[in-house]
C-alpha cells in the first residue's frame, strides 16, 4: 500500500498514545496523530492545546494552535497561565509532542538560533511552549523527518531539554518529566538508552540500518533487539486522507 | 462615566512613542484594527510586547513603529516564519527580549498581581536563562530547593479585543482566553476595542463571563470585525488565505509598503477596511451560530 512519509509518521506517533492519555497536542503533524488515535485505539484519549483548551473534539482541521474549532464542543477552556501551571506544571499531562530545528544525540532540541545568539545566523521561532512540554510532561515524543542536519551531535542552543549530556544529569535537576522516549522519523523510532544516547529501535518497513546511520549526524548505535513497525493500515490511512485531512495539507 | 470614545482618540491619548505596548490576544481576538491606528499615526520607538507577535507586530515593525520586541514564539502560526521581524534581528536592526511561553505569562501574571516576581518550577533546559538575565534562580525558602523567578511585565498601555463591553468597559469574552486578563490587570491603561457595545444589563445578566471590569479600563471602542485577519468566537472565522498570504507579500519590502498603503494608510478606519474586503470574505468569514445551553443564576 503506497503511503507518504508524512502518513508513516503520523501512524506511527498515532500508535505511541495509550487509552485515556492526557495529550498535550500541537498543530501539524501531532494533532493529526492525536485524532487518529482517537478514532482508533485510544477513544478516551484526553486532548489538551497549549491555547487553554482542554478535552477538544475538533470538528475540522486545526490550521493554527488557537483555531476556534479546538473550542467548539471542548470540555473547558482557561487562560495560558491556567493551561501552563494547573495542567503542565501540576504534572497533569501524560504526553507533549515537539519537533524542532535540529535533535541531537542525547535528545535535546533547539528551535531558537543557528549560530551566535546574539548575532543570529538563522533566527528560528523560539520555544513556545516546548521548553515547559519537555520538562514537565510524564512521556514526550518528537516527530521530525530524518535528515542529517537535524540530527547533530550537539545542538548550540537547548531549546527544551531531553537528557542534557546524559541521563543522569537531567535527572540531578530535580525536573518531574521523564524526557524524550521515542523519536518518530520517516525512516525509523530513535529511542534513548540506558545513557539517555538516541539509538535505533525499530526501522519503517523498506528502511535499512545504513539510509538510518548516513542521516544521522552522530555514530548511531543499534539496540540488539531491533524492532521492524507494521505498515500503516488501510483504516488508519483512510480515516487520514477521508476524515482528518483531506484537503492533504500536512499529510502530502 | 462613559469611556466610549472613537478608536483614533484612544490611541491618541495612551499610545506614546516610546510606550511599552501589549496588543493581546493568543491566535483569537488579535487587536489588529489598533495596529493599523498606531501605524496611521506614526508611532515611534514602541517595545512591543506579546507571547505570539503574529502579523500584528510584523506590520507594525515593517511601517516603523517597533524599536523592540519581547515574545516566546516568533512564528506565523500555522504558516511558518515571521519574516519582517525574523529579518530584521537578523540583522541586527531590532531589540529583542525572549522567554518560554510559560516565562512570558509569568511576567505578566506578577504585574498583574502587584508581585515583585513570579517562581517557576526549572525545566533541565537552561540556554535561554544564559542569554536572559530577568530569567534567574533562587532558593525556595521552604524547601530550600532552586526555582526559576521571572520579573513583573507592566505594559504602558494593552489593548484588548472583546467580543461585547458595556460604555464603562465591563469586558466579557469567550473562546481562547489567552493572556487578555492578565495583560490588562498589568498595564498602566487599557483600551478595549468591542464587536459590540450593550447595556450594562446584559453584562449584569451573566457576571460570570466578565474577564475585565470598569475599573480598569481607560477607553472603550466599538470597532466591529477589529480582530480580521484573526478571528472572533462566534462572530468570524479565521482568514486563513490572508495568513499565507502575508507569507509571500512579506518577502520584499516594496509589497509590504504597497499592502500598508493600500489597507491601512489609505483607509481611514475598520469599517472603510472591512468594505474593502468585500463580500466574497464576508460569507467566506461568516460562522453559524452555535450556542450555549442557558444558565440560572437565580433571582435573589
Amino acid at each position: 500500500m503506497d503511503y507518504t512519509k508524512s502518513e508513516l509518521m503520523t501512524v506511527n506517533a498515532a500508535r505511541l498514545l495509550r487509552d485515556g492519555d492526557v495529550v498535550f497536542v500541537g498543530v501539524g503533524l501531532p494533532n493529526l496523530a492525536c485524532n487518529l488515535a482517537r478514532r482508533t485505539h485510544a477513544p478516551n484519549l484526553v486532548m489538551i492545546y497549549e491555547a487553554g483548551v482542554i478535552g477538544a473534539r475538533p470538528a475540522r482541521l486545526p490550521l493554527s494552535i488557537g483555531d476556534p474549532t479546538l473550542v467548539s464542543g471542548a470540555t473547558a477552556v482557561c487562560s495560558m497561565y491556567d493551561i501552563f501551571s494547573f495542567y503542565l506544571q501540576r504534572g497533569n499531562v501524560d504526553v507533549g509532542f515537539l519537533g524542532g530545528a535540529q535533535i541531537d544525540r542525547f535528545g535535546n532540541i533547539n528551535a531558537t538560533v543557528i549560530g551566535d545568539y546574539d548575532h543570529p545566523k538563522t533566527r528560528l521561532p523560539g520555544s513556545g511552549g516546548s521548553m515547559e512540554i519537555a520538562g514537565w510532561a510524564n512521556r514526550c515524543y518528537i516527530m521530525t523527518p530524518h535528515q542529517k542536519r537535524r540530527f547533530p551531535e550537539k545542538v548550540d542552543f537547548i531549546t527544551s531539554a531531553g537528557f542534557l549530556s546524559n541521563r543522569a544529569e537531567r535527572e540531578k535537576t530535580g525536573v518531574r518529566g521523564k524526557g524524550p522516549l521515542g523519536v518518530v522519523t520517516n525512516l525509523c523510532i530513535l529511542e534513548p538508552d540506558e545513557k539517555g544516547e538516541l539509538s535505533l529501535a525499530a526501522l519503517h518497513p523498506g528502511a535499512t540500518v545504513e539510509q538510518v546511520k548516513e542521516n544521522t549526524g552522530w555514530p548511531l548505535k543499534v539496540f540488539d533487539h531491533l524492532r521492524q513497525t507494521e505498515p500503516p493500515t488501510s483504516d488508519e490511512l483512510r480515516i487520514l486522507r477521508q476524515e482528518l485531512d483531506p484537503d492533504g495539507i500536512y499529510i502530502k | 462615566m462613559t469611556k466610549l470614545c472613537s478608536l483614533q482618540e484612544a490611541v491618541n491619548t495612551f499610545v506614546k512613542d516610546g510606550s511599552l505596548l501589549y496588543a493581546a490576544g493568543f491566535t483569537h481576538l488579535i487587536p489588529f484594527s489598533a495596529a493599523h491606528e498606531i501605524i496611521r499615526q506614526e508611532k515611534r520607538n514602541l517595545t512591543v510586547a506579546r507571547a505570539t507577535p503574529d502579523l500584528i507586530y510584523d506590520m507594525m515593525t515593517a511601517a516603523g513603529c517597533v524599536s523592540k520586541v519581547i515574545f516566546s514564539y516568533m512564528g506565523n502560526p500555522g504558516v511558518g516564519s515571521l519574516r519582517i521581524l525574523r529579518s530584521a534581528i537578523e540583522a541586527g536592526e531590532l531589540e529583542w527580549e525572549e522567554y518560554s511561553h510559560f516565562g512570558m505569562i509569568s511576567r505578566l501574571q506578577a504585574g498583574a498581581a502587584g508581585l515583585p516576581f513570579m517562581p517557576m518550577n526549572q525545566t533541565a533546559a537552561t540556554s535561554l536563562e544564559q542569554v536572559n538575565h530577568n530569567i534567574r534562580r533562587m532558593t525556595d525558602p521552604f524547601t530550600n530547593k532552586e526555582v526559576i523567578v521571572v520579573p513583573p511585565l507592566n505594559p504602558d498601555v494593552a489593548i484588548i479585543h472583546v467580543q461585547r463591553a458595556d460604555q464603562y468597559g465591563n469586558a466579557q469574552i469567550w473562546g481562547i482566553l489567552g493572556e487578555q486578563k492578565e495583560a490588562a490587570f498589568a498595564a498602566q491603561h487599557v483600551i478595549i476595542t468591542a464587536e459590540e457595545i450593550v447595556d450594562e444589563k446584559v453584562i449584569r445578566s451573566d457576571p460570570n463571563r466578565t474577564m475585565i471590569p470598569s475599573i480598569i479600563v481607560d477607553a472603550v471602542c466599538l470597532e466591529p470585525f477589529s480582530a480580521h485577519p484573526s478571528y472572533t468566537q462566534g462572530y468570524y472565522d479565521r482568514d486563513n488565505p490572508f495568513y499565507l498570504k502575508w507569507d509571500q507579500i512579506s518577502e520584499t519590502r516594496e509589497e509590504v509598503k504597497q499592502w500598508l498603503h493600500e489597507w491601512v494608510y489609505d483607509l481611514k478606519d475598520r469599517q472603510q477596511y472591512w468594505q474593502k474586503l468585500g463580500e466574497e470574505a464576508h460569507q467566506r468569514l461568516h460562522v453559524k451560530p452555535a450556542f450555549s445551553s442557558p444558565i440560572n443564576y437565580g433571582e435573589y
